[in-house]
Order: structure tokens, then C-alpha cells, then sequence
């Protein structure tokens, strides 16, 4: 079955092109190197800021980058993106800003409120319940006519759950127009694929469905990217959903609460960035056609570091949350018994008598 | 009969306990199995299943694949088939994808075949606030499962509680949700028998004798409930404090008793208010003590809200504070 299901790959770990199919351009590489230098950069200060303890729990990506940010570069304005808690690259390349992504790890629930004209999801926090959702707002955008696409992210531990099997039933059998993206890096918390599933491959159950399935380098930007492309297209042209399997690799813990040394070999995942990292790809290929500079590469990390610090003072200096936001949104209308809650639980804040 | 000094005792956590309460079983009985994700190699989230898959192997101890419902499908399977599991939930707000199965198939086999089958499974489900988890996380489900009939659902709060029921839960012919108070995880150490004991599912306990109000709590709320009697010491109120321990069935005796005495009666809990146990525990005082009250009822409860990111955790949770006041408010109505 794997033999079915070949990984496709442009850029080797070493640089060298292994197909070229596609027009790749200096713009396009430098563009999709500068995305993912600028998430890399949010990643790792979101783990010093959570080991200060100036945010909470943080679900880690670095490893990540060219799977979410190949895939989001594919989307454009209007489509739907329906993240899972992991997906910040993702959501931070189609138009969340950083300031929203470290605001959602700091317990704030604006963290969850796109932008106007952005439609992203809140984060999934349970594991594959979004897959429905991408193929239902798939279907509204096939109802009204437009050529608008859902895309849904989960992790190979998703792909157990039910909501997995019935998000892609959905959308096989009303022909949604709707994306599938599995990053699979190899472990669900603890659990190595291989016992996550018996299967050799995650693409190979788009067969069920009678869907397109295709496994793609994960750690190659630019694959990722044209093949997600690809989907959209297909999809945008009422062909119907695909599911890809991008084969990743996370270097880190699950969140900043897992140790990954008690059922992982930290010296294998260190060894990999060497061979395989989405970014050191990208750099050894600009040097091997001639238009890698360093002094560019730190004018792009000036920029992110400003951005990101800049982010971090918002956040920090953001007002306090306010407690009228954990009433004020449960209905459209007021119900009774949350106006008694509030106006209680405020007269006893104010020390007044109840 | 051995006496307290003949007993050897650790002083464990209360996540220690639970592990030392899933080995004392595992050892005992060849049928009991431990199942969930993570809960090998890892140990658990918690490590509430530390080492027990090098000691007892990977057989017993089961990583499975990322899926409550086909975690719980499988063990009420495994159940009615001669084994007792033990699933772990990582987080009891991460339940609901199993709730069909434990709905509509774990509570409701032994009445659907007049007894010829039954379900002797534990679910095991750390709960509650107060520890900046994201969201979802800290959800307090417990009457979605005291409203399913042929549940039970058990809540110690303190180490030697849950050892002794999580024991008496795998020991119990029934289907019982075991809720794990996780803000009280790692707060405090105490001693724990070495051997094997049980602590009677559908009895609560009363930790402190009090005259003038009784105050009604489970979990990770007794040990706030605590500090809100020990404040009222000061303005001479005197409270008796009750640790259900045991949701469904409550102990109806003990709170009859208590609200009898007292004339008073203050329920906590952290779940949302509307539907909530403080519900059938007001129900079990009208019903058992009513020509005793002195004053209405009160509860401090969560709200009627989804439980809200953390920036808001401790406004949601009910306070030592807002108890003393709802316990005031009682004692001069």
C-alpha cells in the first residue's frame, strides 16, 4: 500500500531539486522561507515566554513550519481554515496576528476571534471534531454557489477518532469542497504511529472514501504547497475533497507540560534537523542557485524579532479580562439565570450585600 | 483484625494513591486491565499510571489509540467478557465523544438483559479548575453521568479516599465514572495503608462536627469548603463539613442527619449551577430534613457558563470567600 501512496518531494533535506514539475521562482522561495523564519520565531519565544511564565501551557510546532505554512499559503481570502491548538503557523501565515496567538496561550479567550474578513476557526482543542465542521461550512459554500474551500488540519492521532471517518464520509458523499490536512509527526503525545494504526500510510484511507489520498514531504515547503494548491483547485472546481498526508517531524514535546524523554529518543529528533528541517532545506537550495545572503536572512529575523517583541508588549499590556465576557456570550439574548449569576457575583465582587 | 500501628502506610499524594490503588488491583487480579491513551510507556498525562506498564507489561497495560469511544466501546466489550478495565479519559471534558457509549450501552446492559450481562468497568477522569489548563480541560460534567441511570460516580478528595474507592469502584459489579479532583492532585500528602482496603461507594464522610450549618461539598471543593469553615471559626459559627465522596448514589443519611442538627445547609460545587447535583442534594434535604430548616438552602456553585479560559478561571470557581458569605448568609437569614 505505501508503494500506492509515494511521498512526493521537490527539495531534499540537501537542497537539490528531485522534481521539477513546478516553477519555482527566488520570490516564491524567499517568501515561503521568510513565513516560516517568522513562525519560528513566534514558536520559540512562545516557549521561553511559557518556561517565564508569562503564558500558559504551549503546544509547540518548530519542525512544523513548511507543512502549515506550504498548505495556508495555498488558501486564500474567504476560504475557511479550521485549525486544531498546534496550528499557529498556519493561522498566522492566512491573517491571525501574533499579538492573537500569544493572547489565546495566555487564557485570554480573544485569542479565538479572527479577524474581520478572515474566516479561521477557534483552535480545535478535542482531537478531529473539526474535520465535520470543514466539511459542512464546505458544503454552505457549495450551496451558495460560491468557490469557496474549507481546510482542516489534525495530527495522525486524529485520524482514530470518529469524527475523523465521518468528516471525510460527509464530504465524499455531497462532493464537498474541502481540504484534509494530516500533519503526521509520528507520535500522538506518546504514541508512535505504528500503534496508532495498522495502517502503513494515512493517505491510503482516502480509499474508503473513494477520495483522492497523497502523501507529501512535509518538511518540503514548496511540495506542500503545490500540492495543496492542487487540492484547492480541485475542489474550487467542484470536484470534491482531497486528504493529504503531510510526513513531518515535530522536534519538541507535545506541550510545554509532556517530557518527551521518557518515550522518545531526543538524540534521533535532534540528528533529524540536520537532515530533513523545513528552513535549512530552503537555505541550502538559495545557496546552491546563487541568491542565499546572509545579511538578507538577518534583515527578515530583524523584522520577525521586532514583530514578535512588539506582540508581547500588546499582550502584556493588554487590559484585564473582563468578567462581563464570560456572560455576555453564552446566548444572543440574556437568559435569567446568567443575569442573576452576573449581577450577584459582581454585587459580591463590590461587596455589597446579596 | 490488625490495629492501626500493625498497618503499614506511605504518605502518598493523591494521584500517588490512585496509582498505588491500580497496582494493589493489578496485582490481586489477572482480570483487571489498564487502558487509555498514554497510560504505558508515558505513565499517564498525570503520571497517574507511572510504571505500572513496566511492571505489569504492555499487555495489561494498554496504550490505545487516540479515541474515547472506541476506549470505552472496547472496555464495556472487554467488560462483559470476564475482564474489569480501568479507561483513563486524559481530561473528563475530553468524555463527551465517549458518552454514547457510555449512554447508551455501559449504564443500561445489565437492564436491557435482565442481568445476564454487566459492565464492571471504571472510567477514570481527572476534572476540574483552577490549574490554567486550556480549554476544555477543566470541565465539571459530573450530573451529565449522575443523570444516566446505572452509573455511579465517585469523587474522593483526599489520598486514602482514592485508594479506598477507586479500589471498591474495580471491585464494583457496575459501570462507575472515578473522578479525579486534578487542582488536588499533588496539594498535600497523607497516609495511605499499603495494604488493600476499600472505602464504601455511596458513603460520604464528615470531616469536621459543627452546630449551626452544614456545609455540603465533593473534590477539588472540600478542601476550599475547608477553609471557609476554618475562617468562620473566628465569628463563632460552627460548621459541619460533609465530603460526599460518592455522587450517585448520595449518601441521603448522612446529610439527613447532619441538616436535622444543624437546621442549615450550604452546598459548593464548581460545576455549573442550573442541573447541577447541588440540585438532587437539595432534593435529598426537602425530602429528608424540610421541618428542620431554619433558613433556605444555599448553594455556591460555577456558572451558567462554559467554564471560561484561564485569565477568568478563579472569578468562575467558587471561593473560600463566597462561601463564607453563602454560609453567613444562611446562618442569620
Amino acid at each position: 500500500m505505501e508503494n500506492q501512496f509515494p511521498i512526493r518531494q521537490i527539495l531534499d533535506g540537501e537542497g537539490n531539486i528531485t522534481d521539477n514539475s513546478d516553477e519555482l521562482t527566488e520570490d516564491l522561495v524567499k517568501e515561503m522561507y521568510r513565513r516560516m523564519l517568522r513562525a519560528r520565531t513566534l514558536d520559540r519565544k512562545s516557549v521561553n515566554l511559557q518556561r517565564q511564565g508569562r503564558i500558559g501551557t504551549y503546544a509547540p510546532f518548530e519542525g512544523q513550519e513548511a507543512a502549515q505554512i506550504g498548505s495556508a499559503s495555498a488558501m486564500e481570502d474567504g476560504d475557511w481554515m479550521f485549525p486544531t491548538y498546534r496550528d499557529h503557523a498556519a493561522t498566522l501565515t492566512f491573517g491571525h496576528s501574533v499579538t492573537t496567538i500569544m493572547l489565546y496561550w495566555k487564557g485570554r479567550v480573544e485569542g479565538c476571534v479572527p479577524p474581520e474578513g478572515k474566516n479561521i476557526f477557534p483552535p480545535a482543542v478535542p482531537i478531529a471534531t473539526q474535520l465535520p465542521h470543514a466539511t459542512g461550512a464546505a458544503m454552505a459554500e457549495k450551496r451558495k454557489g460560491s468557490d469557496r474551500v474549507s481546510i482542516a488540519y489534525f495530527g495522525d492521532g486524529a485520524t482514530s477518532e470518529g469524527d475523523f471517518h465521518e468528516g471525510l464520509n460527509f464530504a465524499s458523499v455531497f462532493k464537498a469542497p474541502v481540504v484534509f490536512f494530516n500533519q503526521n509527526n509520528g507520535y500522538a503525545i506518546s504514541v508512535p504511529v505504528e500503534k496508532q494504526m495498522n495502517s502503513k500510510t494515512i493517505a491510503q484511507k482516502a480509499v474508503s472514501y473513494d477520495i483522492e489520498g497523497i502523501r507529501v514531504d512535509g518538511n518540503d515547503v514548496l511540495a506542500v504547497y503545490f500540492e495543496t494548491k492542487k487540492a484547492v483547485e480541485k475542489a474550487r472546481r467542484g470536484e470534491g475533497p482531497t486528504l493529504i498526508e503531510a510526513v513531518t517531524w515535530r522536534y519538541g514535546a507535545h506541550t510545554t507540560a509532556d517530557d518527551p524523554t521518557k518515550y522518545r529518543d531526543q538524540q534521533l529528533s535532534e540528528e533529524k534537523r540536520n537532515q530533513i528541517d523545513p528552513l535549512l532545506r530552503l537555505e541550502r537550495y538559495m545557496e546552491k542557485n546563487g541568491f542565499w545572503d546572509e545579511e538578507w536572512k538577518n534583515e527578515v529575523m530583524n523584522v520577525c524579532d521586532r514583530e514578535i517583541e512588539q506582540a508581547v508588549e500588546e499582550m502584556e499590556a493588554y487590559p484585564d479580562a473582563d468578567i462581563n465576557d464570560m456572560f455576555g456570550h453564552v446566548f444572543k439574548e440574556p437568559v435569567w439565570t446568567i443575569e442573576k449569576q452576573r449581577d450577584e457575583y459582581l454585587s459580591f465582587k463590590r461587596g455589597e450585600t446579596v | 483484625m490488625k490495629t492501626m500501628t500493625e498497618i503499614k502506610t506511605n504518605k502518598l499524594t493523591l494521584v500517588q494513591a490512585v496509582t498505588d490503588g491500580l497496582r494493589t488491583m493489578l496485582r490481586e487480579h489477572e482480570e483487571v486491565l489498564v487502558l487509555g491513551e498514554d497510560v504505558g510507556q508515558n505513565g499517564g498525562v498525570f503520571r497517574a499510571t507511572d510504571g505500572l506498564a513496566a511492571e505489569f507489561g504492555e499487555a495489561r497495560v494498554m496504550d490505545t489509540p487516540l479515541a474515547e469511544a472506541g476506549i470505552v466501546g472496547t472496555s464495556i466489550g472487554l467488560a462483559i467478557n470476564g475482564f474489569r478495565p480501568v479507561a483513563e479519559m486524559q481530561f473528563l471534558g475530553f468524555v463527551y465523544p465517549a458518552y454514547e457509549q457510555i449512554m447508551t450501552h455501559a449504564s443500561r446492559i445489565r437492564s436491557r438483559t435482565l442481568s445476564r450481562y454487566s459492565v464492571p468497568m471504571v472510567i477514570r477522569a481527572p476534572y476540574g479548575g483552577g490549574i490554567r489548563a486550556p480549554e476544555i480541560h477543566s470541565d465539571s460534567c459530573e450530573s451529565l453521568f449522575t443523570h444516566m441511570p446505572g452509573m455511579k460516580v465517585v469523587v474522593p478528595s483526599n489520598p486514602y479516599d482514592a485508594k479506598g474507592l477507586l479500589i471498591a469502584a474495580i471491585e464494583d459489579p457496575d459501570p462507575v465514572l472515578f473522578m479525579e479532583p486534578m487542582r488536588s492532585y499533588r496539594a498535600f500528602k497523607a497516609d495511605v495503608p499499603e495494604e488493600k482496603y476499600t472505602v464504601e461507594l455511596g458513603k460520604g464522610a464528615k470531616l469536621t462536627e459543627g452546630e449551626d450549618v452544614t456545609v455540603i461539598a465533593w473534590g477539588n471543593m472540600v478542601s476550599t469548603a475547608q477553609k471557609a469553615v476554618d475562617q468562620l471559626k473566628d465569628d463563632n459559627i460552627s460548621c459541619e463539613l460533609l465530603d460526599l465522596r460518592t455522587l450517585y448514589p448520595l449518601d441521603k443519611d448522612l446529610i439527613a442527619e447532619s441538616v436535622k442538627k444543624t437546621g442549615r445547609a450550604v452546598i459548593v460545587h464548581e460545576a455549573p449551577e442550573t442541573g447541577g447535583v447541588g440540585n438532587d442534594v437539595l432534593s435529598v434535604i426537602n425530602n429528608e430534613a424540610f421541618l428542620y430548616l431554619r433558613s433556605p438552602v444555599q448553594k455556591v456553585a460555577g456558572f451558567d457558563t462554559p467554564f471560561p479560559f484561564f485569565s477568568l478561571e478563579e472569578e468562575y470557581l467558587p471561593t473560600p470567600e463566597r462561601i463564607t458569605h453563602a454560609i453567613k448568609k444562611a446562618v442569620t437569614f
